[in-house]
């Protein structure tokens, strides 16, 4: 260690590494411990950063060196395994995906937990009830031919449902949408993009089951349009326009799916 | 919390009192266009519907009393409801305008992309509606006509 931290105090010898410049950032998190708070409140930390530091790094730097009780989830911390979706200035971002010199590190940078979920402590919520409205829907294949080679579709038949098919299933989506604010019967967006990821693909054989699911009043119906869900998405996904194709696939009876 | 500022890098052992703030609830969610044209359709709607409740009172009123009708009726013209007429106009232009976005964005396949242009455009066209209706009614209100 001690050797690391000379060989930083002398780095910049030949001149061309110049010390990339650190700075202090104000993270404000709100913190909840069911089993000391009866609310949750907003709580300060000062952290040395890079601009090319993530928010996770941030939050990492907290747990580790200022106070270990701060709670979390992460897993891959590269985007792809969905867990630490959270509100970060005001907006559903993933924490790995969040660059530090992306955000006005001018102000403290407040984070807190995905609204519209039961919180259960600092930045974890509980996400059983996403998941319950995600299997609903029947996110798996459903054909009845036997598999004994494989099922034959064309490029423009796969590109149909391409971008559906990139969710992660972090929430951002659906802990954005003010309508599953105030009604958590609602499927949410992240379960109709699931869903629309089967309806439209041309070796599927229950679009009907799936369009009956979500031709429900807390269906695809109460979609309002606001397009949270696709600005949120980490993953690009056009979420309110899934949404729109499965309203029209409804009123339809049956989805637009390339003949070949 | 002093003690923070002479040891930045120190260990957990002189760890601050957590700072804790007393703000209200969670910060607000920052949508984008899509989100506050939903919020003021949202707000126009409502405001649309206890006008149209009032109004289909006050307009069956003419058959309970024609007096009572014109009495209702006469209160309109005073320039408190005129302003309240502006605000209306303003209201169910808002409403339609972008009523008609929100069927675009459900209706067609190049809706949902073009959203964000829609609503300007629909905000656009709701202020040359009000630019031409507001002076000439403000004027017909103060006017004394």
């Amino acid at each position: 260690m001690a050797a690391v931290l000379e060989a930083v105090d002398n780095a910049p010898a030949d001149g061309a590494a110049a010390p990339v410049q650190a700075f202090t950032v104000t993270l404000i998190v709100r913190r909840f411990d069911p089993e000391k708070d009866s609310e949750p409140y907003w709580q300060d930390f000062d952290v040395e950063l890079f601009a090319t530091d993530r928010v996770l790094d941030a939050l990492h730097k907290i747990k580790w060196e200022q106070d270990g009780s701060l709670t979390f989830r992460r897993s891959c911390a590269h985007g792809i395994c969905g867990s630490d979706a959270m509100r970060i200035n005001g907006r559903n971002r993933l924490a790995c995906k969040t660059l530090i010199k992306d955000l006005d590190i001018t102000k403290p940078i407040y984070v807190e937990a995905i609204k519209g979920l039961p919180l259960e402590k600092d930045l974890i919520v509980d996400m059983e009830p996403f998941f319950a409205s995600y299997r609903e829907i029947q996110p798996f294949l459903v054909a009845s031919g036997k598999p004994e080679k494989e099922r034959i579709q064309s490029v423009a038949q796969r590109e149909r449902f391409d971008d559906t098919t990139k969710c992660i299933l972090c929430a951002a989506c659906t802990s954005s949408c003010p309508v599953f604010w105030t009604d958590g019967q609602y499927f949410g967006p992240a379960a109709i993009v699931n869903a629309h990821r089967f309806i439209f693909d041309s070796r599927d054989e229950a679009a009907k089951v799936r369009l009956d699911i979500l031709n429900d009043k807390e269906g695809v119906w109460r979609c309002r349009t606001t397009f949270n869900c696709t600005e949120a998405c980490p993953r690009g996904i056009e979420v309110t326009k899934a949404i729109a194709e499965v309203k029209q696939a409804v009123l339809r009876g049956k989805p637009d799916v390339p003949k070949k | 919390m002093t003690s923070q500022a002479t040891a930045p890098e120190s260990s957990a052992a002189s760890l601050p009192a957590p700072t804790k703030r007393k703000l209200p609830a969670g910060t607000l969610y920052r949508g984008r266009e899509g989100m506050w044209s939903w919020v003021l359709h949202r707000i126009t709607g409502t405001a649309i519907f206890f006008f149209l409740l009032v109004h289909i009172l006050d307009t069956s009123l003419i058959r309970i009393s024609p007096e009572a009708y014109d009495a209702v009726i006469g209160t309109y013209k005073t320039p408190i409801m005129g302003i309240g007429e502006t605000a209306l106009v303003a209201a169910i232009g808002l409403h339609a305008l972008n009523g008609l976005r929100i069927i675009c964005i459900d209706l067609f396949s190049w809706g949902p992309r073009a959203q964000r242009v829609m609503f300007w455009v629909a905000i656009g066209l709701w202020v040359v509606l009000l630019i031409g209706f507001v002076p000439r009614h403000l004027m017909t209100v103060f006017g004394g006509h």
